[in-house]
């Protein structure tokens, strides 16, 4: 490892606009590039991670100047020109890289931070990279850490735990009303965007059946198709109530058009049965009152927003904990990649010998009191020579210099075979 | 044999006391291995339990819901079991740690009532204490399941309607599951409570000559009894539910706790046997 480095290159969403991300040639598929990253001169291992917000490459590679050029000749292509590159792109080099993954497979760097969805990409991406061949030992190591680090941030703080987003927030108040949304009836009142948005998620969980009411009766069913619901009319509104479990409003109104000496008695034909209403009207549609009768909860835009926020500043808050897990992370991946050079291994390995021949000896003596010094002493030189020449091989293998490049494979085999890997 | 029974006592009390460490260790960290051993040590109470209570029966040679102490324990005893066959059928997130609190405030004060064994009065020689006891106490312990999902209803509602959410509102579960285990316990309690009621008052004209005699505890159970025949009715009916069926509980339970002490300490009367 010593006359090699880690190298990624990359460009996301923080740094690089998205008409600019489109036109890299990396962008598309995955064999053509990686092919491409493999053939270039320096080049021991890649791999590649493209998803719509980012563009990453990881090479371990020689340390000289010219592959990184070549690297990103390769993302880039012809598409931007060479002087432009420096503001799009970021460049890290050994622990800021492995860092840096931890980040991304941690969905750290993600745009909505505590996403699940970067991990799935990222196996997707190393599972092509594997397939080819193109990983060897360190980079397969890197990312199988980069995946149990993206696991152990997710068991050990609740960073992906709240809703950050109004659909999101409303399905999550929904749930802690209803506990299972199937079998639920959604009515949407107007047929606005934001209502199809939050529909949409509603109907993600499965529940049973979507009305919708609308002014124009065929804005009303075109948006009914979508979720298979049915259309009524805005008159029908009252009796649609009375079956309704989660009521979105979102209509143009100027005026409140439910009030709540409305719902009063809809309430009793319900018998009581809790009703959800999320207004994302503005200016609003439903009375705030609503919120006060029983079993009616009632949501508005700025309720939404206030949850969200809240949930937004605790996320905050265990990025803070994750960020502490990457750091841990990044310093135990660099003690695995120092105890890969060929010195320290062989320190190692002579410990473990020394180790195993000082316990058996301790063993052994204790038991034969009746020894003298000197046949001790004899018996200690014994163990030790049987050690040392069994250790002779292994070294003179590990020392051999005529295979130099392969030096990774070999330590690796070598503390396989000897069980010098650190726990962790 | 008394020394065995004291060991057997504070057993149980060292068990409720760790699964209530436990579940509250869970209900902080939400963490489901922390969860399993709540519930298997919250068993193992529940075991021990029994043994203690089948130790005493033997003993004293009747069974034990007598005294104060004995009751008490046999009360916690049914809470833990009501709540491990309920656990058993469908689970309601950190109902554990609200019960074994319960249990546990249940259990220190069956530890500071006096142990010592009363010869049974004549009129409690029968088979029939029990029955009428054991229905009546057993009833009791569903409606104090009852209880703690009503209470777990009125601080979620609260974080709901408020819509500030604290500590509570990512623990506590669905007020739909909270809804239904106090729909589903006090249907259970109530018909124990009026088989309680119907047995004791079978066991009176036996004992006293007459099925009913206005004694405080039988005015008291009464009282108790109509409340939640009120709630039930008031459920089937007109579909109360939600935060007022949570506040019935709330207060139907306090009556049961009137009914089962203030009863005895305050008003007096022929069931008083245990003082």
């Amino acid at each position: 490892m010593p006359n090699d480095m880690i190298l990624l290159l990359g460009v996301n969403h923080k740094t690089t606009p998205l008409a600019v991300r489109e036109q890299l040639a990396c962008g598309k598929g995955y064999e053509e590039p990686l092919h491409a990253l493999r053939n270039i001169p320096g080049c021991k291992e890649c791999y590649l991670l493209s998803t719509c917000n980012r563009v990453e490459i990881v090479v371990v590679a020689q340390k000289n100047a010219q592959v990184e050029e070549d690297i990103a000749k390769l993302l880039f292509g012809t598409s931007v020109a060479p002087e432009q590159r420096q503001d799009y792109l970021y460049v890290y080099r050994n622990n800021e890289a492995v860092h840096h993954l931890f980040m991304v497979s941690t969905s750290l760097d993600s745009m909505i931070v505590g996403e699940a969805q970067i991990l799935g990409q990222l196996k997707e991406a190393y599972r092509h990279a594997a397939e080819l061949k193109y990983t060897g030992p360190v980079l397969n190591k890197l990312l199988h850490k980069s995946f149990s680090v993206a696991k152990r941030v997710r068991s050990e703080t609740q960073i992906g735990a709240s809703a950050v987003s109004i659909s999101y927030a409303a399905v999550e108040l929904a749930k802690k009303i209803f506990g299972t949304l199937e079998n639920k009836n959604v009515l949407l009142i107007g047929a606005g965007e934001m209502a199809e948005l939050a529909a949409e998620h509603l109907v993600s969980q499965g529940v049973r059946k979507v009305v919708v009411a609308n002014r124009t009766l065929s804005r009303a069913m075109d948006l009914a198709k979508r979720f298979n619901g049915t259309a009524v009319s805005l008159d029908e509104l009252f009796s649609q109530l009375e079956q309704a479990d989660i009521v979105i409003s979102s209509t143009g109104a100027p005026n409140i058009i439910l009030h709540k000496q409305d719902v009063q008695p809809i309430m009793r034909t319900r018998r009581n049965e809790p009703i959800f209403f999320i207004d994302i009207a503005v200016p609003r549609d439903l009375d705030p009152e609503l919120n006060n009768l029983d079993n009616v909860y009632l949501y508005d835009i700025d309720d939404l927003h206030n949850v969200v926020e809240t949930n937004k500043s605790e996320r905050d808050k265990e990025a803070v904990k994750a960020r502490r897990i990457v750091d841990e992370e990044t310093l135990k991946f660099q003690n695995w990649i120092d105890g890969l050079s060929v010195v320290p291994t062989i320190t190692a390995l002579r410990k473990k010998a020394d180790d195993i021949c000082r316990a058996e000896l301790e063993r052994t003596l204790c038991r034969l009191q009746h020894l003298t010094a000197d046949e001790q002493k004899a018996i200690e030189k014994m163990a030790s020579a049987i050690s040392s020449k069994l250790l002779h091989d292994p070294v003179s293998f590990l020392k051999n210099e005529n295979c130099k490049e392969q030096n990774e494979v070999k330590v690796e085999m070598i503390r396989a075979a000897f069980g010098l890997e650190d726990k962790d | 044999m008394g020394e065995t029974s004291y060991l057997l006592f504070l057993m149980v009390l060292t068990a409720s006391c760790m699964a209530l460490i436990f579940y509250g260790i869970f209900f902080v960290k939400q963490k489901k291995s922390v969860r399993t051993l709540a519930r298997f040590t919250l068993l193992t109470a529940g075991v021990l339990q029994t043994l203690y209570i089948l130790f005493r029966y033997l003993q004293t040679g009747y069974t034990p819901i007598t005294s104060q102490h004995e009751t008490i324990v046999f009360f916690a005893w049914s809470v833990t079991w009501a709540y491990l066959s309920f656990q058993w059928r469908y689970t309601v997130k950190n109902f554990g740690t609200f019960i074994s609190l319960l249990l546990f405030i249940l259990l220190l004060l069956a530890a500071g009532a006096s142990r010592t064994i009363n010869p049974l009065p004549p009129a409690l020689q029968s088979w029939w204490l029990p029955v009428h006891a054991g229905i009546a106490v057993i009833s009791y312990a569903f409606l104090a399941l009852a209880f703690c999902g009503g209470i777990m209803y009125l601080l979620q509602e609260r974080e709901l309607k408020s819509k500030r959410f604290g500590y509570f509102f990512t623990r506590l579960p669905s007020l739909d599951s909270l809804d239904q285990l106090n729909s589903h316990c006090l249907a259970t309690g109530f018909v124990l409570l009026t088989l309680g009621i119907i047995s004791g008052s079978i066991w009176a004209r036996q004992a006293w000559g007459a099925y009913w005699q206005w004694d405080p505890k039988e005015t008291w159970s009464l009282i108790t009894w109509f409340l939640y025949a009120a709630q039930i009715h008031q459920r089937f009916t007109a579909g109360w539910r939600g935060k007022r069926a949570a506040i019935m509980a709330v207060i139907g339970f306090t009556a049961v706790l009137f009914t089962l002490w203030g009863v005895t300490f305050l008003l007096g009367g022929v069931h008083s046997y245990a003082q």
